[in-house]
């Protein structure tokens, strides 16, 4: 019986929340194909919530256990993942910062295409075809997968993970002989939150109307009162110095697709727009009514953010009974 | 040190994107390209290893139709020795585009191969990786700091909630992330100069691949949403919505 392969990841030796977004799509084309699924982790111990997979749809959890497999090893992971899936009908990555490294690696040892960042997918006639965003957005990419296996990563934040129990019967994974050319040495805290603007649910992002970077205080109030939330940025307040370029939206930064975006002080560049617009509700706050970014806003407020902004983090924790 | 950075022509990020009739590919017309941004970074890098380095040499490559040649003389520009054309048509499979870059970057002895992360028209995100993987070579993404001593590098990358710290041995593949540098402009100088710098054009022909294009479109526009208010009476009127109708809080 054919297999698709869904690739988890863990961190500090706990599985990582976008691993059961894998674990749910490749559950889906294993539906479609008839195939069984194979869950992989690479770890250097046991891996805590490796069940939750099982429960997700994975017909198998298979552990690869490495003294040196403790953080990211990009080539040991490379060879175990291209092992565990050189006979599957397809491999499945997230398309996080881990597997968008890994993906390329494994597609290339198998010598087959590789599909990235695929927010909609499905089969077809035999084949994987996906949906892909191009221009961070401004357009969608159809294409399919013809080679075998199929190597696809998703976008995470696209694709609610399904519960679909299946055994998840633990096995070990085998660990070819590989070559470790790039080592990891360590994970530094980043300076921000530790929620990613690419992962977070709601996404708190502020732009020139801010004024200056402590201004940024009131939006990480907010994202605090909201909870589950990261404070992203627009480019111009990133090139400018007042926040992280990790933390910037849009297409020289990042795409997000999160339940809410909150854009304030933020006109809305095209090219901000991109990054943006897929999120599932959008709310503006800008003092200009005629801001672009209010005609992607499925709610908006003209007006200062800096009274705004307070009174919206005020009525928020009146909200969660604060 | 010798490094080669392999660089892309492509829109210009405040393009809005028009569907050429194909259905497959952008309308261009009145579209502005430029070197991809990211690429920009390891352009910048690769220039400033090399003037720390004092001697060696810096190579641009880029995989395109003709007009890349435009986007391969910024480069010189801003200070590149000379230029390399794999002249060729574009395709939906990365890997094959990594496969020409790969035999054509495999005799160069380069001490250094940079990449942008991404392309910021594909967004593919695979082509630099699948290079060092073919070519054996070491590979760390989205570099946003790092340093090159001895033989050796140390590079950091974002990672969601932190920063990875990896190292590796020369020679390696490097794809750069925003925040490594401030890419240079070129001088008036520079300009003049890059018109007398070698550039090779070499016919390319890649394989047929294992990803088909099937057709491209247009994100489904948002429908139209409200203006809630004014000011910060308008608050409580929102956040009713985001509950009631959106069901977003």
């Amino acid at each position: 019986m054919a297999t698709i392969l869904a690739v988890a990841e863990q961190r500090d030796g706990a599985l990582r929340k976008v691993s059961l977004e894998v674990v749910s799509a490749a559950r889906r084309l294993g539906d479609a194909f008839g195939a069984t699924v194979d869950a992989i982790v690479c770890g250097s111990g046991a891996v805590a919530g490796m069940d939750e997979l099982g429960r997700f749809g994975a017909d198998r959890v298979l552990t690869a256990t490495h003294p040196d497999f403790t953080l990211y090893n990009p080539d040991g992971c490379a060879a175990v993942v291209a092992e565990a899936g050189r006979a599957a009908a397809a491999i499945v990555f997230a398309a996080t910062a881990t597997g968008r490294d890994l993906a390329p690696r494994v597609a290339a040892k198998l010598g087959v295409g590789l599909a990235t960042d695929v927010t909609e997918f499905g089969a077809e006639g035999g084949k994987v075809v996906v949906t892909r965003p191009l221009y961070a957005g401004k357009a969608l990419q159809r294409l399919r997968l013809d080679g075998t296996p199929a190597i696809l990563s998703i976008r995470p934040n696209t694709m609610q993970p399904l519960e679909s129990p299946k055994a998840g019967a633990a096995a070990n994974a085998a660990i070819p002989a590989f070559t470790q050319r790039v080592k990891v040495t360590g994970i530094k805290a980043a300076a921000t939150a530790a929620l990613d603007v690419a992962e977070a649910p709601i996404v708190v992002s502020g732009g020139r109307g801010l004024k200056g970077p402590e201004h940024f205080k009131l939006l990480e109030e907010l994202a605090a009162a909201l909870g589950n939330a990261a404070v992203g940025a627009s480019r111009a307040v990133v090139d400018a110095g007042w926040r992280d370029h990790g933390s910037q939206v849009g297409q020289t930064g990042k795409t997000v697709s999160p339940g809410l975006y909150v854009a304030v002080g933020i006109s809305g560049a095209i090219q901000h727009l991109a990054g943006m617009r897929t999120a599932k509700t959008i709310v503006a706050i800008n003092r200009d009514k005629d801001a672009p970014i209010f005609k992607v806003a499925d709610y908006g407020i003209v007006g200062d953010l800096f009274e705004i902004v307070p009174r919206l983090t005020a009525e928020v924790k009146k909200l969660r009974g604060e | 040190m010798r490094i080669a950075v392999c660089l892309k022509r492509v829109p210009d990020t405040t393009t809005k994107i028009v569907l050429a009739p194909d259905g497959k590919s952008i309308d261009e017309a009145g579209v502005k390209f430029v070197p991809n941004p990211y690429d920009e970074y390891a352009l910048e890098e690769a220039l400033k290893l090399r003037e720390a380095a004092g001697t060696g040499e810096t190579v641009v490559y880029s995989l395109g139709g003709d007009a890349a040649q435009e986007t391969i003389r910024t480069a010189l520009a801003m200070g590149f020795d000379r230029g390399v054309l794999l002249q060729a048509a574009g395709t939906a499979d990365g890997l094959e585009v990594a496969r020409a870059l790969a035999l054509e970057l495999k005799g160069g002895s380069y001490d250094l191969i940079l990449f942008g992360k991404l392309a910021v028209d594909d967004c593919n995100h695979q082509v630099g990786v699948m290079v060092a993987e073919l070519l054996g070579l070491p590979c760390v993404t989205s570099v946003a700091h790092l340093t090159v001593a001895n033989g050796a590098l140390e590079a950091e990358r974002e990672v969601e909630g932190g920063v990875e710290v990896a190292t590796a041995a020369l020679p390696a593949v490097l794809t750069c992330d925003k925040g490594l540098n401030t890419p240079r402009l070129p001088s008036l100088k520079g300009i003049m100069a890059a018109k007398k710098k070698p550039l090779d054009v070499k016919p390319t022909r890649l394989g047929a691949g294992t990803v088909t294009a099937l057709g491209l479109s247009l994100p489904p526009e948002r429908k139209a949403g409200q203006i809630v208010g004014e000011g910060a009476d308008a608050v409580p009127v929102l956040i009713r919505l985001l509950r009631e109708e959106a069901k977003a809080i």
